[in-house]
């Protein structure tokens, strides 16, 4: 009998054969495969709305250009927040998979601080086009759907910054006080990474096509 | 893995992760230099879409460490997750065609 064939029916030193949960096909832990299932599906969710709002934006002459290059700067700040809280959750990580706990703990709050400065920005932004008279349903200049797409779109991706404020809080207490191990911290970075790479579609599709220079 | 291997890698891993970054805000730079030019839409939104599309490899490969894992986890992952969106995009033309259908 090969080695192969042995992997799938014997339980060498008591370990669980591979049909009854022993194997571990992708060779890492559920929690971070769950992870990688939950971004793939929300990937899908975000392209549906990108692809919705690109095909609107497209095909629409009246489509608004309100964003002038104060906006235009503020959304750059933006991408370049999120991309810099990207680098300190990987050196997080980095940190945990090390062994250091509390540096890992000490990253992690440097990212969740990201996620909040970006968040802050994002908001002074949407109440600046209210002001302009900006709604999901209006707006002064051209198409009402803009406001919906644009709403919906940005609000989504905030949506997930805002969680993955709270996420990461959670995460680096729990890291901090030893309750966690690596993998936790790893699975986290996962989520925040993901919700960069959204930012990195958002951004050039909403911002730069439709900025007013 | 002996001890020292581990060690390699890590210090690969934070020299890419920095390369990485810098890309990341290069094309950043790029996107942001190309809004100011106010060129054509189609080839505008071809060139936003095609950097932003190595961006998240970029994040997918390197941050999100996929090229490191096992090759069944992205042959799990990657192709579904493709198709599905490329199916996204197969009533994407009649959006470039509907400005020219129009009747003025």
């Amino acid at each position: 009998m090969s080695s192969h064939a042995q992997d799938l029916t014997a339980t060498p030193g008591g370990r669980e054969t591979i049909w009854s949960g022993g194997g571990s096909p992708y060779a890492i832990g559920s929690n971070k495969l769950g992870m990688w299932l939950f971004i793939v599906s929300d990937a899908i969710t975000f392209s549906a709305l990108l692809v919705a709002y690109s095909y609107t934006r497209t095909s629409t002459e009246t489509w608004p250009r309100p964003f002038e290059s104060a906006s235009v700067i503020n959304a750059t700040v933006m991408t370049l927040v999120l991309l810099s809280s990207s680098v300190t959750m990987v050196l997080g990580v980095r940190a945990a998979k090390m062994g250091i706990p509390k540096r890992a703990a000490g990253w992690l709050f440097a990212t969740l601080m990201g996620g909040v400065l970006f968040d802050i920005l994002h908001l002074r932004e949407w109440f600046g086009l209210f002001h302009q008279g900006v709604t999901p349903w209006g707006n002064p200049w051209g198409t009402p759907l803009f406001g919906a797409t644009f709403f919906g779109l940005t609000g989504l991706h905030m949506t997930h910054v805002t969680i993955g404020v709270f996420y990461l809080a959670v995460v680096a207490l729990g890291t901090a006080r030893g309750k966690y191990n690596d993998e936790v911290v790893e699975v986290a970075g996962l989520y925040w990474h993901f919700v960069d790479l959204v930012w990195m579609f958002i951004f050039p599709l909403v911002y730069l096509l439709s900025a007013k220079i | 893995m002996s001890a020292t291997s581990e060690h390699a890698h890590d210090e690969i891993s934070k020299k890419v992760t920095f390369t990485v970054w810098f890309s990341l805000l290069g094309m950043t730079a790029i996107e942001v230099i190309l809004a100011y030019e106010q060129l054509e839409l189609k080839l505008m939104l071809a060139l936003l879409m095609g950097l932003s599309l190595i961006k998240a490899s970029l994040i997918i490969a390197y941050f999100m460490h996929l090229r490191y894992e096992r090759r069944s986890l992205i042959l799990t992952l990657m192709p579904a997750l493709l198709f599905v969106v490329g199916m996204l995009f197969v009533v994407f033309p009649d959006s470039l065609r509907i400005l020219a259908m129009k009747v003025h």
